[in-house]
């Protein structure tokens, strides 16, 4: 439901083709798109207007890159100030505190934020990975069984809970819970405390309270990444009465798009510290700026593609892999360095749930059965093969295929499958080339659907994808293109079936995106 | 990927592009014409919805037996500094949405008292609903809808008020429905199953809910706690279920939440209950598993009758932004959902998103909560919230 924003901007930018410089009524009406896309990804309007205000600053007067759209060009300097404002690089703010023990971690939040859950979470995670000896007490007198669900959480994650005493306030219960922490020798004592309106004075008075009466080392405000607009006005109440140190964004493993993330960073100036990412005790995740800021912008592979024509890569070298492709030169070298460049990525599956509009399909693989265990087979394939062999697959005959395979313990099936694929590989290549580009996007509508296919295409630029290619040839570490490798026959399960080889287009192109833009940073 | 190379091609190609980004917006639907609902409710349901007094509120309160409202309970109440039995209805609605209301009311009256209505104001206006959670697309139509005639012309404070509440009114009042859980006449159960993403507020709505028909109206109520998932879920809803008088039934942790449902009708059919509640866990409407879960449970049910349920309502919390668009499209594809629940109205948030939803969807908007004692739910009123959500005074 969401227009990917590349998409938005396309429009006002197409009459911006060769010209010099990004001008100030061009920008100003690409700004109005970024408004409303910020507004629909949920950012809270006068952080908003803020950012917009910023960003256009910074854009007004910047040299059209060649190679790469304006639109594009803008949506990298709003992804660029985004990730800045979201954290950056700064990941020891990010990192949880610890003080002498026993200290403690006081959790705040709206009713339903995950605070008790986030508290199990956080508590399970540090006990097991950080070795900490963790208490934690429900500091929750109002809620049904909201300190029975503690405890119970406790006897599930194997961290101990304080014992639930009828009776007591919240500020007694966290005072006893301190003195247990000292008494039983905790590093660390997590006060999860009872949902509360920001506007309840009373309430918010008893937080204050519980603060002042602990010391808490971290105050972390929980919230959910669907809030609103509302998220504002909870971050500024929280922060201005119980001072916070973080923020946990909960629920990130549905499909909102986290507006709340950068209203909150901004209002609070807080990192944002940990994300919940599933109903799983381990569901508990580091917080990445660059993948918010990709998550609320509704895309990632242009930004990547954008960020790898501004590094720029020599050009000719490109050209001269595109070519090659073209001809349908297309060896087991290629095959080779695509199939690991999928494994490194965390396999296909994994890829395709990334790519904008592309997560149904990645269900279906799942479905069809179709893993990676396939990728790890042919890749001993090709390495039992003589670098001969690879450069010319024509060389196989039959007791190099048979070597080949005990090489690999494989069968010569599995051989003869591999030189199949790598035929049809090169088969559709040249057919592309027939048919050219009008042809080949009506058939990934009929596959795909519409909007699909709309998406797909805006990531693929051709210049970017013989970039990719470059990559994937030169480099040790190679992030290109990835021809989806079991062609039409692994993807069985997909109606109407992938042409032999075809693949999926534009999967490097993200695929390439988190190292890729770590590289470019470095430069 | 490679295929896509096509060099030669170049101005082609470009132009296929091109092609493929044009922006195609969504054909906003038309706002349906209202409809009178009132027709639809009994003498007595007017009667209590509009024109109760608040003499007769207090009285209906005061009667109620509230079974084990011990101290806690009492303390529990986060909204109010004062008894709420002393209050009205009207007045304890406002007093909570006027708290959603109380930002956008201040930011109205910062406007100049009268001005003429240029294109800054109208921004202005805009940004006041977006800040409500009407979302970018929705406000625009609102308050262009509003500029239409009035543009150049002077306007004054209260009268733009008026207008925009009127606008917003006109969307919500289709869909200002109360759910009434009419007594079936085959003598079986009115089965409703009450869904939503995680910490919405199910639980404490259906709590609420059965204490009105159970306490209030007299009508036998069930609740079966189907979340069998959360840690602490059944015994929470035990204590809802002991405070509305219900009947209570559940399995234990890990079981599976279709047996319950099953189990539930099964008793409440046998006991002549008129009501019966299916609590569920809290899922995100993108998990297909857990939604494939949900639809377990109606398909079960349906085995016994093919007319269950009766009603599927889902829970919004006020406080979510745009991305309730989709949850109720997905829980609406999935579990046919028959109405709308708005929770967590008492706090800063505005809920505005349920105007888009109702412009959308055409879901009707049953009612909604505006604090967590045993009474904090109301009919949802579409003019009170309109009015409510730009600060005029009804």
């Amino acid at each position: 439901m969401f227009e990917n924003l590349s998409n938005r901007l396309g429009g006002v930018f197409d009459k911006l083709r060769g010209k010099g410089a990004l001008k100030e009524s061009d920008v100003d009406e690409a700004m109005r798109e970024i408004r409303v896309a910020l507004l629909e990804a949920d950012v809270a309007l006068p952080v908003v207007k803020q950012f917009v205000a910023n960003v256009k600053e910074e854009a007004v007067g910047q040299d059209v890159i060649k190679g790469v759209n304006p639109a594009q060009q803008v949506v990298k300097i709003v992804n660029d100030a985004m990730v800045e404002m979201l954290g950056g690089d700064n990941e020891d703010e990010r990192a949880l505190k610890f003080a002498s023990a026993p200290c403690a971690y006081l959790m705040v939040g709206l009713q339903g934020s995950g605070k008790t859950t986030t508290t199990a979470k956080i508590a399970k995670f540090l006990t097991d990975k950080q070795r900490k000896k963790v208490l934690m007490a429900s500091l929750d007198v109002y809620r049904p069984a909201a300190q029975l669900q503690l405890k119970q959480l406790g006897e599930q994650t194997g961290v101990e809970t304080l014992e639930i005493i009828e009776g007591q306030n919240p500020v007694q219960i966290a005072m006893r819970a301190m003195e247990e922490g000292r008494k039983g020798g905790f590093d660390l004592v997590i006060l999860d405390t009872a949902g509360r309106l920001s506007i309840d004075e009373e309430l918010m008075q008893e937080v204050a309270d519980v603060k002042a009466a602990t010391h808490p080392v971290e105050t972390l405000l929980i919230a959910d990444a669907m809030t609103g607009q509302d998220a504002v006005v909870t971050a500024e109440k929280f922060n201005e009465r119980v001072p916070v140190t973080g923020v946990v964004l909960t629920r990130v493993d549905g499909d909102s798009r986290g507006g709340a993330a950068m209203s909150m960073k901004a209002v609070t100036g807080c990192p944002i510290k940990l994300l919940g990412m599933g109903e799983k005790w381990d569901a508990l995740e580091p917080f990445h700026p660059d993948r918010m800021a990709s998550r609320i912008l509704g895309m990632g592979d242009v930004v990547s593609l954008v960020e790898k024509a501004v590094d720029t890569v020599n050009r000719e070298e490109a050209e001269k892999m595109a070519e090659k492709f073209k001809k349908g030169q297309f060896d087991f070298n290629d095959l080779l360095s695509q199939m690991k460049q999928i494994t490194k990525m965390g396999g296909a599956g994994s890829i395709m749930k990334l790519l904008p509009g592309l997560g149904k399909m990645a269900k279906q693989i799942e479905e069809a059965g179709m893993d990676d265990s396939i990728l790890k087979h042919q890749e001993a394939l090709i390495l039992s093969m003589t670098p001969e062999e690879r450069e010319k697959p024509k060389l196989l005959n039959a007791s190099r295929r048979k070597r080949i395979a005990a090489g690999a313990g494989m069968t010569v099936q599995d051989v003869n499958k591999l030189v199949k694929q790598l035929e049809q590989m090169q088969t559709v290549m040249k057919r592309m080339k027939k048919m050219g580009m009008g042809n080949m996007m009506g058939m990934m509508k009929n596959m795909m659907g519409e909007k699909d296919a709309e998406l797909l295409a805006q990531s693929m630029d051709p210049d970017a994808l013989a970039e990719d290619m470059v990559r994937a040839k030169n480099s040790d570490n190679p992030l290109g293109s990835n021809p989806f490798l079991q062609g039409g026959g692994g993807l069985g399960g997909m109606g109407g079936g992938m042409p032999p080889g075809m693949g999926l287009p534009g999967m490097g192109l993200r695929g390439g995106t988190k190292k890729d833009r770590k590289k470019g940073k470095k430069k | 990927m490679v295929f896509w190379r096509k060099k030669k091609n170049a101005t082609e190609q470009e132009k296929q592009e091109q092609e493929d980004k044009v922006i195609h917006h969504p054909e906003e639907p038309e706002i349906e014409p209202p409809t009178e609902y009132e027709a639809e409710l009994s003498e007595d349901q007017k009667h209590e919805i509009f024109e109760e007094t608040e003499e007769e509120i207090i009285e209906e309160l005061e009667e109620t037996p509230v079974p084990e409202m011990t101290r806690e309970i009492i303390e529990e109440d986060e909204e109010l500094d004062v008894p709420e039995e002393k209050q009205g209805w009207f007045s304890r609605m406002t007093e909570g949405l006027s708290k959603s209301s109380n930002k956008i009311t201040q930011g109205l009256t910062d406007l100049v008292t009268k001005k003429k209505l240029d294109q800054d104001l109208l921004d202005e206006l805009e940004d006041l609903l977006i800040t409500a959670d009407l979302g970018p697309k929705t406000a625009a139509k609102i308050v262009e809808e509003f500029g239409k005639d009035r543009f150049g012309k002077d306007i004054s404070e209260e009268e733009i008020r008026l207008a925009l509440a009127e606008s917003i009114a006109n969307i919500l009042t289709p869909v200002a429905k109360p759910q009434t859980f009419e007594k079936r006449e085959d003598g079986k159960p009115f089965v409703t199953i009450v869904v939503g993403v995680n910490g919405v507020g199910k639980t404490t709505t259906i709590g609420k809910v059965a204490h009105d028909l159970q306490m209030t109206q007299k009508r036998p109520t069930m609740i079966a706690a189907a979340d069998t998932f959360r840690a602490a879920a059944i015994e929470q809803l035990e204590v809802w279920a002991k405070r509305a008088g219900c009947p209570f039934v559940s399995k234990e942790i890990g079981s599976d939440a279709a047996a319950v449902a099953f189990e539930a009708y099964e008793k409440a059919k046998a006991e002549g209950t008129e009501v019966l509640f299916i609590d569920t866990a809290g899922r995100l409407h993108n998990k297909a598993n857990l939604m494939a879960e949900l639809e377990k449970i109606v398909r079960v049910l349906k085995k016994q009758d093919e007319t269950l349920p009766h009603a599927v309502l889902l829970v919004l919390d006020a406080t979510t932004g745009q991305n309730a668009f989709e949850q109720v499209r997905i829980f609406k594809e999935m579990m046919n959902v028959t109405g709308l629940i708005v929770t967590k109205l008492d706090g800063s948030a505005k809920g505005g998103v349920v105007v888009g939803l109702a412009d959308e969807f055409g879901l009707p908007i049953h009612m909604i909560g505006v604090g967590e004692q045993i009474g904090d739910l109301r009919p949802f009123d579409a003019q009170d919230f309109a009015n409510s959500l730009v600060g005029a005074n009804s």
